[in-house]
């Protein structure tokens, strides 16, 4: 699914990622932690061909060059990120938006257009699966949503583009546990064995409900250590120091 | 979209210019040239008198300078004040009468004439420069008693009722751009709505400017007499032209007891080249008059065309309970200017008026809202709300808020709310992300930012305007 090979990132001739190497093969659920700065929002931005990034280093996304692809095209091969901040658009309908988002992205995969009924419905049943207030819909993109409602439209959105490759960038942080219950379930529903996950989190917390097949440890740009989801349980108890991070 | 296709789509694409022969009245401004006007017209001697009571005037008046785009000055002289294409200069009857070139260009346009009228709803007089050269469903309205023709032949047939309107809303004092149209106006609609009638149907004027070197000087006149609703569209291109071309219209309405009006524009004339060569002056005088008590006017504007537009739509709300309303969203790309706005004035009890202006501007624009709220003492419990969101593309573009607010009732409620947003890199960022390219993207936010104003369009033109928004900023960003 995802190759990366010795990635390095710079942003203002700041090195963030350094010699990144990570291979996500499809169904896996691979988790990413690290203390503050260590780069793990630079790697989903670059992933998803943020601009402003100095890069070097080579990612394959489904055996072929991600690097030089436009975001709107990852993202049309199924790359999609659940932002840690979601942008507010005023004007915008969430409906509106959501729909436009999977129609631009069925029509390059050659698949039919969803007319506005059909819509309805389809997005009705994932907002009462995920328990999320229908009414979001019918509001402004993010607009005076609060952080919770933030985080949940973003999942609906995941569940509804239905996506290959799945980041998640700190969609845990700033959540009470009732929606990092609806967080965890949106994404559990999806796990199969053709989809994969990134799941950039400070905490060990969100994965006890998403239950990863890999723990990774991001310190100074690059992977200090790899192991399952015992690892996550260790880095709360000693933190992040011990795990390389030379402070 | 591949890079030529999206090269293409960046065009102008009602550049084109029509080959037809064409008769002009000679080059200049003189008394002579507005008699050719009116003789040509076949108009009766009341007519020509007007139109040189206006022309004496002009020779005393200044073009005024307040506004915020200045212009290298105009050379009068130098313009033709008619052209006409030479098939038309006898008026077709019917449309099988009507010259294939003038029916293949409006076909061009996206306006089928023959089609038109057999298919869809919309009843269209087609504006070929000086003149009109075609009326749909001229029978059907007939039937209900409805006028719906070109001015010159209103001036005609109707003598009575064109003598007691023209001029009522707008005098040939107004200013030097409405006493020029006074003097030398050509074609323009003309419509009466008797008593009681709601129009069956969409009315529509498309105007086009062809020939070169020739100012376009329309005159519509809308009388909604009581209780009777009316709805009218117009639109407009006009070829692409290193030249400024200068279109200078007016418009009055006037709308009786329990009568309503609605008045859509959606504008877009050549707007000049990248570089800001070229382009339509689009300087217009709009003004509605609510004479009726109950009555109600309502424009709304899509203005994504013209190097300049310098226009106000205006509601005089003379009648008690009577409603004004100006809905406008103005689009500014490369270099075009716009200063527009409206001016709502409140004389009688009770008296509603709503403006919502959205001005768009990428690029080097420069958009300009102006307006004016004044309360006359009379007009008791009288409201007004505004509001002018601005939204800013690029870090080369500006947007100007200028409202103006009389108030001598202290009975009056007046709300004045205005913003100003851009379009970020993360929010294009978040759109792209979601599978939208850049175009896309604009588009959607564009879209949404002028929803309101958009959605006051018929239907049948709404679904248009959303496309014309989304072309007009192409290229604007990346």
């Amino acid at each position: 699914m995802l190759d990366i090979k010795s990635l390095s990132a710079s942003i203002d001739g700041k090195k963030i990622l350094n010699g990144f190497n990570l291979k996500i093969k499809p169904g896996e659920v691979h988790a990413i932690m690290g203390p503050n700065g260590s780069g793990k929002s630079t790697l989903a931005n670059v992933l998803t061909g943020k601009n402003g990034y100095e890069i070097k280093g080579q990612v394959l996304y489904q055996g072929k060059d991600l690097l030089d692809l436009p975001i709107e095209e990852r993202a049309q091969k199924g790359l999609f990120m659940a932002f840690q901040y979601p942008l507010e658009i005023a004007g915008v309908n969430t409906n509106n938006f959501l729909k436009t988002s999977l129609n631009t992205i069925r029509k390059v995969r050659g698949q039919k257009e969803v007319d506005s009924l059909d819509f309805l419905k389809l997005v009705k049943t994932k907002t009462k699966n995920l328990k999320i207030d229908e009414k979001i819909l019918s509001r402004q993109l993010n607009v005076g949503f609060s952080g919770g409602e933030k985080k949940k439209n973003e999942i609906l959105q995941m569940t509804i583009l239905e996506p290959k490759l799945a980041i998640l960038d700190e969609t845990d942080s700033g959540l009470d546990i009732d929606a990092l219950r609806i967080v965890s379930d949106g994404v559990n529903a999806l796990r199969s064995k053709e989809r994969s996950f990134l799941i950039i989190t400070h905490y060990q917390r969100l994965l006890d409900y998403i239950k990863p097949d890999f723990v990774h440890v991001l310190v100074d740009g690059k992977i200090a250590k790899t192991g399952c989801g015992e690892l996550a349980v260790e880095l709360e108890k000693v933190g992040y120091e011990k795990m390389g991070a030379n402070k | 979209m591949k890079q030529q296709e999206l090269e293409k789509s960046k065009e102008y694409k009602y550049g084109f210019t029509t080959d037809i022969e064409s008769v002009r009245a000679p080059k200049g401004l003189n008394e002579e040239v507005i008699r050719f006007i009116s003789k040509i017209k076949k108009e009766p001697e009341w007519m020509l008198s007007w139109r040189l009571k206006a022309y004496s005037r002009l020779k005393n008046v200044k073009e005024p300078n307040w506004q915020k785009p200045k212009y290298p000055k105009i050379d009068y002289q130098n313009l033709y004040y008619y052209s006409a294409p030479k098939s038309a200069q006898d008026k077709p009857k019917s449309l099988d009468e009507v010259d294939p070139k003038l029916l293949e260009t409006y076909a061009k346009l996206g306006i089928s004439l023959k089609e038109q009228e057999k298919l869809s709803g919309v009843a269209v007089d087609a504006v070929f420069d000086s003149v009109s050269v075609a009326t749909t469903f001229k029978d059907k309205l007939t039937e209900k008693g409805i006028i719906f023709c070109p001015i010159s032949e209103a001036i005609q047939k109707h003598p009575d009722l064109v003598k007691k309107y023209i001029g009522s809303v707008i005098p040939i004092t107004d200013h030097y751009f409405a006493t020029l149209n006074s003097a030398v106006f050509t074609d323009g609609s003309f419509v009466y709505i008797p008593e009681g009638v709601r129009c069956p149907m969409e009315l529509s004027t498309y105007f086009r400017i062809n020939a070169s070197e020739t100012g376009q000087f329309e005159r519509t006149l809308i009388i909604a007499d009581k209780g009777s609703y009316v709805s009218y569209l117009e639109g407009c291109t006009a070829p692409m032209r290193d030249e400024n071309q200068l279109h200078a219209a007016n418009v009055e309405l006037i709308a009786l007891d329990d009568a309503e009006i609605k008045y859509s524009t959606i504008q877009n004339w050549y707007p000049g080249d990248e570089n800001g060569k070229g382009g339509i002056y689009n300087f217009v005088t709009k003004r509605g008059a609510c004479r009726g008590k109950n009555s109600k006017i309502s424009w709304t504007q899509v203005e994504t065309g013209s190097a300049i537009t310098w226009k106000y739509p205006s509601c005089i709300l003379q009648g008690d309970n009577s409603v004004g309303e100006f809905y406008s969203v103005a689009i500014t790309n490369n270099y075009q200017k716009a200063d527009t706005g409206t001016k709502m004035i409140h004389l009688g009890k009770n008296t509603k008026s709503k403006i919502i202006s959205k001005g768009i501007s990428a690029g080097h624009g420069d958009n300009t809202y102006r307006g004016l709220v004044r309360i006359s003492s009379k007009a008791k419990n009288s409201r007004n709300y505004t509001q002018c969101d601005s939204l800013l593309m690029g870090n080369k573009c500006g947007a100007h808020t200028v409202p103006y607010i009389e108030n001598k009732n202290s009975s009056s409620i007046i709300e004045h709310e205005a913003t100003t947003s851009k379009i970020s890199e993360e929010q294009l960022f978040y759109c792209n992300q979601r599978g939208l390219n850049q175009e896309e993207a604009v588009s959607l936010i564009v879209n949404g930012f002028c929803k309101e104003v958009l959605q006051q369009l018929p239907m049948e033109f709404a679904v248009e305007a959303q496309k014309l928004v989304g072309i007009s900023l192409e290229g604007s960003v990346g």
